[in-house]
């Protein structure tokens, strides 16, 4: 999927069988699915914490931006980059 | 056994377990990585002790749990056991035949936090499936508990194993996992341990169709991009350079047998002179640090040449110790499998050697009580 065919609106969540898991045995973010396990980054377990199902992708960004004071095209890119190649996986759905 | 256990800093901590809950299977699948030695049910371990080891396993740091057999539905305790790994925190993945798993069970593992489910198929066509399973009607059977699992809104996964007899429908049988709704499908090609040695001669493909069976499987991967995931395990016997069995010996995972012997894969047991040790007696933790198989051949030093001076030795890690134990004598040698292996022309003159027959031999089927004589 590319990052422009994810629109303002789209909703992305966690399907069923993939999971935001912090160990703490390692001390870091996981991201579980079916017999794989993805590092989530600082910046990817914030984003990824807040695809529940309920935030549109403007709303997260918007979040992000004011959670972190960052820039937010910068963020836009970011969250986009991590969602497409997630959905991909089948490990997101928008 | 609960003494503090002094944990290596070399060593990491395992991420998966293979609970092997039970050997009972109601199929007969002749490609089987069950031992051809399997375990009864009265030495099966009860409940409490699966329930202990799981909770073991979450302080050890494992994510994964599969829960395997044999047949896990097999056991009357599933849904306790789905449930106390979900309670600690696990990630459960069902790996299931199917039979024995009716609608109100799959709803009751549901409830009970289950995250997954693997389910094998044996081919793309009932008769055929049926046949290599050793199981009338277990095709049919499978299609309806494709249609309970995911109406439960469980993630699916097709599993299916390619050998000679199904290895022309390797695309058929992904184009089946996606009507059955999976969003990922594991197209293995067998590998030859346990039963799947035994009939190695009835399942081998000539290497023309494993090489077109490849193909086309990673021609539909492109295809179906963003449909289904598929992972795709390679013909060992075929390959240039042996696949980096268990992400490297005791590095990654261990397997806990029904009776709860404790290995660094399923097919350790073959290697001679290897000390398993047993959950009833040991702790998890203490297995995996310190136990004599976990360290038979954990890290490189072990190495013989051509590995200990190959630059692939972090990569593949010698390959598969089983496999060189079976095909050279010698648990420590080059999985011959690597053109680079001195045994490397065994393999070659296996794969000549079996699938020159016209006809593939009867299969031995897989049962508990093992058939000495072929029984197709």
């Amino acid at each position: 999927m590319s990052t422009a065919a994810i629109s303002e609106t789209s909703v992305p969540r966690l399907p069923r069988g993939v999971r935001l898991k912090h160990d703490d045995a390692r001390n870091e973010w996981l991201l579980l699915a079916p017999e794989r396990i993805l590092k989530a980054d600082p910046i990817a377990a914030e984003i990824l914490k807040r695809c529940t199902g309920e935030a549109t992708l403007a709303a997260i960004v918007d979040d992000l931006a004011a959670s972190f004071g960052a820039d937010r095209a910068r963020i836009d890119t970011d969250v986009r980059n991590l969602l497409a190649g997630l959905a991909d996986k089948r490990m997101v759905e928008l | 056994m609960n003494a503090p256990v002094h944990v290596p800093v070399h060593v990491p901590r395992p991420v998966g377990l293979l609970a092997e809950l039970t050997h009972r299977c109601p199929l007969g699948c002749p490609y089987c990585s069950n031992p051809l030695e399997m375990d009864a049910r009265t030495s099966e371990l009860d409940t409490q002790t699966w329930l202990r080891i799981f909770s073991e396993a979450a302080e050890l740091g494992i994510i994964h749990i599969h829960l395997s057999g044999g047949e896990p539905a097999s056991r009357r305790d599933l849904v306790e056991i789905v449930a106390h790994c979900a309670k600690v925190g696990l990630y459960t993945n069902l790996i299931t035949s199917g039979i024995g798993l009716s609608e109100e069970r799959v709803a009751e593992l549901s409830r009970a936090g289950l995250d997954h489910v693997q389910l094998s198929i044996q081919d793309s066509e009932a008769e055929s499936g049926d046949r290599i399973a050793g199981y009338e009607g277990a095709f049919a059977r499978k299609r309806e508990v494709a249609r309970s699992v995911t109406a439960a809104g469980f993630p699916l996964t097709v599993n299916a194993v390619i050998h000679r007899a199904n290895v022309s429908r390797a695309g058929a049988m992904v184009k089946l996992a996606i009507e059955l709704g999976a969003k990922r499908v594991e197209v293995a090609h067998t590998q030859y341990y346990g039963w799947a040695k035994t009939n190695r001669a009835a399942l081998l493909p000539p290497r023309a169709e494993a090489e077109r069976a490849v193909a086309e499987v990673e021609a539909l991967r492109a295809q179906y991009k963003g449909v289904i995931v598929i992972d795709h395990v390679i013909p060992d016997y075929h390959a240039h350079f042996p696949k980096a069995c268990m992400g490297g010996w005791a590095r990654r995972t261990l397997n806990v047998t029904p009776a709860g012997r404790v290995l660094p894969c399923h097919a350790a047991e073959t290697i001679p002179g290897l000390e398993f040790w047993n959950v009833r007696e040991h702790a998890l933790a203490d297995i995996w640090y310190t136990s004599p198989a976990f360290q038979a051949f954990r890290g490189t030093e072990w190495m013989l040449e051509p590995c200990r001076s190959c630059p692939r030795k972090e990569v593949d890690f010698g390959g598969c110790r089983c496999q060189a134990m079976a095909l050279t004598g010698d648990a420590r040698n080059a999985d011959p499998v690597c053109h680079l292996s001195p045994y490397h022309d065994r393999v070659e003159a296996i794969v000549s050697e079996d699938t020159a027959a016209e006809a593939a031999p009867d299969y031995v089927y897989r049962r508990l009580q093992r058939t000495p004589a072929p029984v197709a």
